[in-house]
C-alpha cells in the first residue's frame, strides 16, 4: 500500500475519532457551562429539585411547568435562587427566580417556550451555599420558534 | 402599560402560606420573528418582575424570551400582616408596569 494512501487513511481515522469525541462531549452535558456560570464553578449535586411538565407537550409556545425544591424555607434554610435552563432553545437561560424565607414554599409554576423535544434543567442555590439540580425530559410535538404565532 | 391579572386569597390567616398568581398581558417578542415586509421584529420581553410585600421584596424573576407570551407566574408567600403586595415589571423597551393587591390578614 503506497505511503500516501496509508497517510490519508490515518487522517480519516483521526478526523473520525475527533468527531466522535466532540459529539460525545457535546452530548454529555450542554448545561455544564451554564450551570458553572450560575454557581460560580461550584458543583451542583443532583437532587432536591423537581421539574414537573407534561410528558408530551402539544404546543411548544406554552408548555406548563412547575419547579419544586425540597427546602424547609425558614430563615436558616431556604432557597435563594433557581435557574431554569433549556437544552435546545436559542437562548438557553429561560429564567432566574429569586426567592427568600418569606416565600414559605419553594415552588414556582410558569409557562415556557420550547424549541423542540429536549431536556430542561433547574439548579437551585440554597442559603447554605449548596447547589442542587433536577431535570425533566419533554417531548414537544409542535415546536416554538418555527411558526409565526 | 400592560394589564395584569393578579390572584391572591382574599383573607388569609396570619402565617398561612398563600398562592400568588400573576398573568401579564405582553407579547414577549422573541426577536426571532419577521414582519410581513421581512424586517426582523426586535426582541421585547418583560425582563424583570419584582414583588414587594409590605415594602420588602419577597420574589424577583429575571425572564427571557423562553417564557411564553402573556407571562404567567405562580409562587408562594407567607401572609405575615395586612398590607399591599406590589408587583413591578419592566420590558426591554423600558416600559414599566405596576399593580398592587391588598391583603387582609386575619389574626
Amino acid at each position: 500500500m503506497p505511503d500516501r494512501r496509508r497517510f490519508i487513511c490515518a487522517l480519516g481515522g483521526i478526523a473520525a475519532a475527533q468527531l466522535i469525541a466532540a459529539s460525545a462531549s457535546g452530548q454529555s452535558d450542554p448545561f455544564a457551562p451554564l450551570i458553572a456560570g450560575f454557581t460560580g464553578g461550584a458543583p451542583a449535586r443532583p437532587g432536591r429539585v423537581t421539574i414537573e411538565t407534561p410528558l408530551l407537550a402539544d404546543n411548544g409556545n406554552a408548555v406548563p411547568l412547575r419547579i419544586t425544591v425540597d427546602s424547609a424555607m425558614n430563615a436558616a434554610d431556604h432557597v435563594q435562587r433557581i435557574i431554569l435552563l433549556s437544552e435546545k432553545n436559542p437562548r438557553p437561560v429561560i429564567a432566574i427566580f429569586h426567592l427568600g424565607p418569606r416565600a414559605g414554599r419553594a415552588q414556582i409554576a410558569t409557562r415556557v417556550r420550547l424549541n423542540g423535544a429536549q431536556r430542561l434543567m433547574a439548579v437551585a442555590q440554597l442559603s447554605g451555599g449548596s447547589f442542587w439540580s433536577g431535570f425533566a425530559d419533554v417531548i414537544v410535538t409542535s415546536t416554538a420558534c418555527w411558526d409565526e404565532s | 402599560m400592560a394589564i395584569a391579572r393578579i390572584q391572591v386569597p382574599a383573607s388569609p390567616k396570619r402565617g398561612e402560606v398563600i398562592e400568588v398568581r400573576i398573568a401579564i398581558q405582553h407579547p414577549m417578542e422573541t426577536g426571532f420573528r419577521y414582519d410581513d415586509a421581512g424586517r426582523a421584529i426586535p426582541k421585547n420581553v418583560i425582563n424583570t418582575l419584582v414583588v414587594r410585600y409590605n415594602d420588602a421584596q419577597i420574589f424577583r424573576a429575571e425572564l427571557g424570551s423562553g417564557i411564553s407570551a402573556n407571562p404567567y407566574l405562580q409562587f408562594y408567600a407567607v401572609a405575615e400582616a395586612s398590607g399591599d403586595m406590589v408587583f413591578d415589571w419592566v420590558d426591554d423597551k423600558g416600559e414599566r408596569g405596576s399593580q398592587s393587591v391588598p391583603l387582609n390578614v386575619i389574626e
